[in-house]
């Protein structure tokens, strides 16, 4: 029988199987930041034992970090103390850290990639959920608690045992304004928050094909939403092209070696999945979600559904939203664009395409976050600062932001927020305050409205 | 990390299904850079109101309810890798969360951390959760050797599942740092030798 891109990563990593027990599995990369690695370090510490591959981590600022005035000292005070305890950590063990003001900063899913680090057919993991998303180059790469950084540290491998697979296939073509987050939103909203746990999920057929690296790490940063603790996709051309270059890259002839040899990674035709689904990309519209779990989702035209059930109507309420209700013109005074999830170049010129020309309403708020350094350079080089500021939106410094708002960028109690970001679990950007996700597009065109529109209308 | 073989305690029933990581312990509370402390603030935003005041009518501040087993609804843990959930609970003083489904990263930080997840089915678990909150004396005996849940005096009781490295992990009180380091000679060969 053959074998799914998965079971070729993940077999060729296995370093031993205990019997009736797990596997240890070698991690070839492994990204830290400044939340869930300080209890590691003092965990080896406190143990006597070293670091052993620390060429083979990659560190940097983000979660904790300001999004204005980076270039002065942080005045929170625990905020400044974690990030100087990582500082600390990584110069001890010689570890590289891109940290706050780096050229090479930014949110650890969207650096990653950008430098080169991230290469298909590779395992790579993280202290954080949205580490999936890497599993867009073809990777097997997957989110950890702290215990599990600090045994990464200590031995560069994990006792884990191996998930089932799943397959997604999502064939057809996609309607006009439908972007890759329409399409995870409305995976994650079909399937439920937890039809993925205990599996890796690859997305296959021709929509994921078409899709640019941007839109696949859109789309694999989601799986953990819906419970898997990785999504890949088979690496490609485009993967290839996008990899090639970078300043960690393998370069040259090794370069060429590493493409024949990923090229023989997607699945085999006669491998089998334990779960598989089907969906039509003409069925995909505009998603935004009315709950508190990103499965809480229904096209921008769709009403929220009538479901008795008490964990339903206590979403509901806190989100002060009624069974039955449309979305459409619900007033909003706070978007959010960024997050590990939308906050690379792409996502940015969507928002900017709309915005150009355009003023944002009166009564929002917006936070636009690019996802990295690098992002905010590309950002200004196109010309896309001056679009957004000449239509009254302020452009913010690199971090995880509003999406998490452990920083200062809060939403307020009770307040509505239309966000590209992941989650909307309650109290998630702020304490009491209540997320919408929704694509760039649709952010874009609530913040210019200053209430949720209807945006097929627009575009048909 | 602690021993666990039996546990014999009252409940506190959480009616709530899909409880994530940020409920758990909200983003705010994890600027720390040790692992003491969390349970201060586990279900910090469901156990207090804004102002600080206490919600009466969250379950953790039921003064009906106590003890070491926590039962959940469906789905527990989901959302964010953050350890820091595990470590809140166990420092709440919780040695067993009981759930008819689990996120696979809480799941295994728990295991990480001497705190039992014990998945029972979904007939069993509300079984149970009408059992404590008709009487909330009732006394609960999670036995990891066995690997059964019981309701002491009642003819209530289920099998868990649990990987039997873990289950030996737990009763020892190993983790997995300690095998992994006990393994470096076989992981350097395979970085000698590694095919791709």
């Amino acid at each position: 029988m053959g074998k799914t891109l998965f079971d070729k990563v993940w077999d060729s990593h296995v370093v031993n199987t205990i019997e009736n027990g797990p596997q240890i599995l070698y991690v070839d990369k492994h990204l830290i930041h400044e939340v869930t690695s300080p209890q590691a370090f003092n965990e080896l510490e406190d143990r006597g034992i070293s670091v052993l591959r620390p060429d083979q981590i990659v560190a940097t600022a983000d979660h904790n970090t300001p999004t204005q005035n980076q270039d002065q000292p942080i005045t929170d005070e625990l905020s400044r103390k974690q990030l100087e305890q990582l500082s600390k950590n990584c110069k001890k063990n010689n570890i590289a850290l891109y940290e706050l003001g780096h050229k090479y900063n930014g949110i650890v899913h969207v650096m990653a990639p950008e430098l080169g680090v991230t290469q298909p057919g590779i395992t790579m993991v993280c202290g954080d959920s949205h580490t999936s998303t890497h599993g867009a180059f073809g990777a097997i790469a997957f989110g950890i608690g702290t215990s599990q950084v600090a045994q990464v540290f200590a031995s560069q491998c994990l006792l884990l045992t191996k998930p089932k697979s799943l397959r997604v296939t999502v064939n057809g073509k996609l309607k006009n304004g439908v972007l890759p987050k329409d399409v995870i939103l409305y995976i994650i909203a079909k399937l439920g928050t937890n039809s993925g746990t205990g599996y890796f999920c690859e997305y296959a057929g021709n929509v994921f094909e078409e899709m640019s690296m941007e839109g696949r790490m859109t789309v694999c940063n989601m799986s953990i939403e819906m419970g898997a603790r990785g999504g890949m996709i088979a690496p490609d051309q485009a993967t290839f092209d996008y990899v090639e270059g970078r300043e960690f890259a393998p370069k040259g002839e090794e370069f060429e070696n590493k493409v024949a040899y990923w090229k023989t990674l997607p699945t085999d035709k006669d491998a089998q999945f334990d779960k598989e689904y089907h969906f039509d990309a003409e069925d995909i519209e505009p998603m935004v979600t009315y709950g508190t779990n990103p499965g809480m989702g229904i096209k921008i035209s769709e009403r929220i559904p009538e479901v008795s059930d008490a964990s339903f109507e206590k979403s509901l309420k806190y989100m002060n939203f009624k069974k039955g209700e449309s979305l459409i013109n619900k007033p909003i005074n706070f978007v959010f664009i960024g997050s590990c999830t939308n906050s690379r170049i792409e996502d940015f010129r969507v928002a900017a395409n709309y915005i150009k020309g355009k003023q944002k309403a009166n009564n929002v708020t917006a936070w636009l976050v690019p996802g990295s350094k690098q992002v905010e350079a590309q950002i200004i080089k196109e010309g896309l600062k001056t679009v957004f500021e000449d239509a009254g939106f302020e452009l913010r410094q690199p971090g995880c932001s509003a999406c998490l708002a452990m920083n200062d960028d809060k939403i307020p109690q009770d307040e509505y927020c239309v966000s590209t970001s992941n989650r909307n679990f309650e109290g998630r950007q702020g304490q009491g305050s209540r997320t919408i996700l929704a694509s760039p597009l649709v952010a874009a065109a609530t913040a210019v409205e200053g209430k949720i529109i209807d945006i097929t209308k627009q575009l048909n | 990390m602690e021993k666990f073989t039996t546990l014999q305690s009252r409940a506190i029933p959480l009616q709530i299904e899909n409880v994530d990581t940020d409920q758990i312990i909200p983003a705010r509370f994890l600027k720390a850079t040790d692992r003491k402390g969390f349970g201060d603030n586990v279900f910090r935003d469901w156990r207090y109101h804004k102002d600080g005041s206490t919600n009466s009518d969250f379950v953790l501040n039921n003064s009906k309810y106590e003890g070491s087993i926590l039962v959940a609804g469906d789905n527990f843990g989901c959302g964010s890798s953050r350890e820091h959930a595990a470590w809140a609970i166990t420092d709440f003083g919780f040695k067993v969360v009981v759930s008819s489904f689990f996120a696979d990263i809480f799941k295994g930080n728990a295991l990480n951390n001497g705190l039992l997840p014990v998945q029972v089915s979904e007939d069993f678990l509300k079984k149970l959760l009408n059992q404590i909150e008709n009487d909330p004396e009732t006394m609960i005996e999670v036995n990891l050797e066995d690997q059964t849940i019981s309701v002491k005096g009642l003819d209530v009781s289920a099998h868990f599942d649990i990987d039997s490295y873990k289950k030996t992990c737990m009763i020892n009180g190993y983790d997995d740092i300690d095998y992994l380091v006990n393994n470096i000679k076989l992981i350097e060969t395979f970085e000698a030798q590694k095919i791709y």
